[in-house]
């Protein structure tokens, strides 16, 4: 009992007194998934889109797919991205295994369909007239995407919140391709994983209680936007 | 009447299919400046998908053009194209944002400047009497609030043509009253075309200058709203016009502007001329038949019958009443004079109506 009242007391004496080790490894965390979450909303909010809006043959095909690469194993992304970008795979004249740059790509592969599939659905739920109320206006095709994604951008803000949530308490791919270097690689689920293994409980917690936080922070302000947009 | 001969919409040869069934069928239409246009017509005539054809909405175009002043589609831009429209569906659709804001999305796409925005923005509201829900949100407004904000968005970009869709369909009566006396308004003294499709003949007399009657995808009859009504091209657009008689026959005599008609065992006379032997489809408006009870009415009518009472159904402003008279005459009937006459089911009674209220249909063969 008392080891985890003592990990709780020095997990917040490492947050209040700003630990510069818990504070790397917290913007390191946030700078990696949130360039992963932007990625893929630009990827997956206008892919999304376009497959909501546009009629062809296999379209519920295209969907299900996307449906399915919602619940993209991390490890599995982890792996396929490891041996692309190993020194002898396809890529790995990049150099970037072991880099965060690998991280954000391995992130974004998770992210994207999670953004695609919710952003379809979004589109998707809008009422089919409210296209031809908003091309009669004289709308041209990009304004009226413009202002359908407006209609839905509740849903669409649930998508990125979704994405980011999905990568940043994400933890198999990153530590496949990221390889947890310290100062470099390691952010707050690769180090909390690491802390555990080496019984450093307090700043386990610690990293554990962040990234309880930070989803907190993400849902609390996910939520009083859909209140809001509700009244 | 204003002098209405500017066409403002050509259909030409214009052919939608789909899945290898033909959707709309229209040879030809023109609609003039200023002029309004009711399309009516059963459920799945074609009535929104020419709507939408016009518009250049409709991806199944299979043969013909639209044209719009000079402008013709396919072969403009379809978002320039569609500028001189502006439509207002059954259901309001309008964004998310305020009162104010959706009545300007026409001319912000449009990319009017701000204070051009405003002031027709306030002239629009002011309009449709709506200006003191300006900076409401628009998706806490009651239907009928929430469609004259939707004809408040469309009239705002001054279109040539406006469509509406059955925009009154779902409002209650007081409430469709009300927006159709401020969409007259609106429209009066105004060059805006209209082409207003809907189920009810009252809105299509109250507003439409002239109709057509769709079926199956193509135009039965078209002609001046009252003509229409009054002198339907063949049963279909009696039955739909509201005529609730009609009744097979022969002509067996005709001279001197009145013709005789054998129908069901009697004769009917009726005012025009036909050639002996000629098939015809005897037509009677309801409300054009007197039914009175005792001795023989003393009308002037040329028809008189006697009859009994095999239905009487009681509608909002009057009861319908099925008489037999020979074949099945269906007459309107005051509640006040149902009392009166002391009228039920099984009754007898005398129907009179004039030659000149009873239109014949005249059959090929």
């Amino acid at each position: 009992m008392d080891l985890i009242v003592n990990g709780i007391k020095e997990a917040f004496r490492l947050i209040v007194t700003l630990d510069t080790e818990v504070l790397s490894v917290t913007l390191l965390s946030l700078q990696i998934s949130g360039s992963a979450t932007l990625i893929s909303l630009v990827i997956g909010v206008s892919t999304g889109t376009a497959v909501a809006l546009s009629e062809f043959p296999g379209k519920r095909l295209v969907a299900s797919v996307i449906n399915t690469g919602m619940g993209l194993p991390p490890v599995v992304v982890g792996l396929f991205v490891t041996i692309f970008i190993w020194r002898n795979g396809p890529f790995g004249f990049l150099g970037i295994l072991y880099t965060p740059a690998a991280m954000v790509l391995a992130q974004a592969i998770i992210a994207t369909p999670i953004v695609t599939g919710i952003s379809f659905a979004a589109i998707q739920q809008l009422p089919d007239k409210l296209r031809l109320q908003i091309l009669s206006l004289g709308a041209t095709r990009a304004q009226m995407v413009w202002m359908l994604m407006r209609e839905a951008r509740l849903p669409l803000l649930a998508a990125v919140m979704a994405g980011f949530g999905g990568v940043i308490s994400e933890i198999g791919a990153s530590i496949m391709v990221g390889g947890n270097i310290k100062g470099y690689t390691r952010v707050l689920t690769t180090a909390t994983v690491m802390e555990t293994s080496r019984g450093n409980f307090d700043v386990a917690i610690a990293l554990g209680i962040i990234l309880l936080m930070l989803t907190f922070a993400i849902n609390y302000i996910l939520t009083s936007i859909q209140q809001k947009g509700g009244r | 009447m204003k002098a209405r001969t500017k066409p403002v919409l050509t259909i030409s040869e214009l052919l939608v299919e789909r899945g290898g069934n033909v959707i709309l069928d229209v040879p030809e239409l023109i609609l003039s400046a200023g002029e309004v246009l009711a399309v009516i017509g059963p459920n799945g005539a074609g009535k929104t998908t020419l709507l939408t054809a016009v518009l250049g909405l409709q991806k199944s175009i299979s043969k013909g053009s639209v044209a719009r002043g000079g402008l013709s589609f396919p072969g403009t831009p379809p978002h320039l194209y569609r500028r001189g429209f502006a439509m207002v569906f059954q259901d309001s659709l309008l964004f998310n944002g305020t009162v104010s804001e959706n009545v300007a999305s026409g001319l912000k796409i449009r990319g009017f400047g701000r204070s051009a925005i405003k002031k027709t923005v306030s002239e629009q509201l002011e309009r449709f009497g709506i200006a003191a829900l300006r900076d409401r949100r628009a998706h806490s407004l009651s239907g009928g609030e929430a469609q004259r904000v939707s004809l408040a968005r469309a009239l705002a970009t001054s279109p040539e043509i406006l469509l509406l869709d059955e925009p009154f369909a779902s409002l209650d009566t007081p409430t469709r009253e009300s927006i159709l006396d401020d969409l007259e308004m609106a429209l009066s003294g105004s060059d805006t075309a209209v082409m207003l499709v809907t189920h009810d003949r009252v809105e299509a007399l109250r507003l439409a200058d002239s109709v057509i009657v769709l079926a199956k995808g193509r135009i039965l009859q078209r002609g001046e709203t009252i003509d229409v009504l009054r002198r339907p091209a063949n049963e279909f657009v009696a039955s739909f016009a509201g005529t609730e008689t009609v009744v097979a026959g022969r002509v067996v005599r005709s001279g001197g502007g009145l013709v005789v008609v054998s129908a069901s065992g009697v004769e009917i006379e009726a005012a025009g001329d036909a050639h002996k032997g000629q098939r015809v489809a005897v037509c009677i408006r309801p409300e054009n038949i007197v039914v009175s009870t005792g001795t023989r009415s003393r009308t002037s009518a040329r028809n008189s019958f006697a009859g009994r009472i095999v239905r009487l159904l009681p509608m909002a402003h009057f009861h319908k009443a099925v008489i037999d008279c020979g074949f099945p005459l269906v007459a309107y009937i005051t509640h006040h004079s149902i009392e009166e006459m002391g009228l039920r089911e099984g009754g007898r009674v005398h129907v009179s109506f004039k030659a000149t209220s009873v239109h014949l249909i005249k059959k090929e063969r």
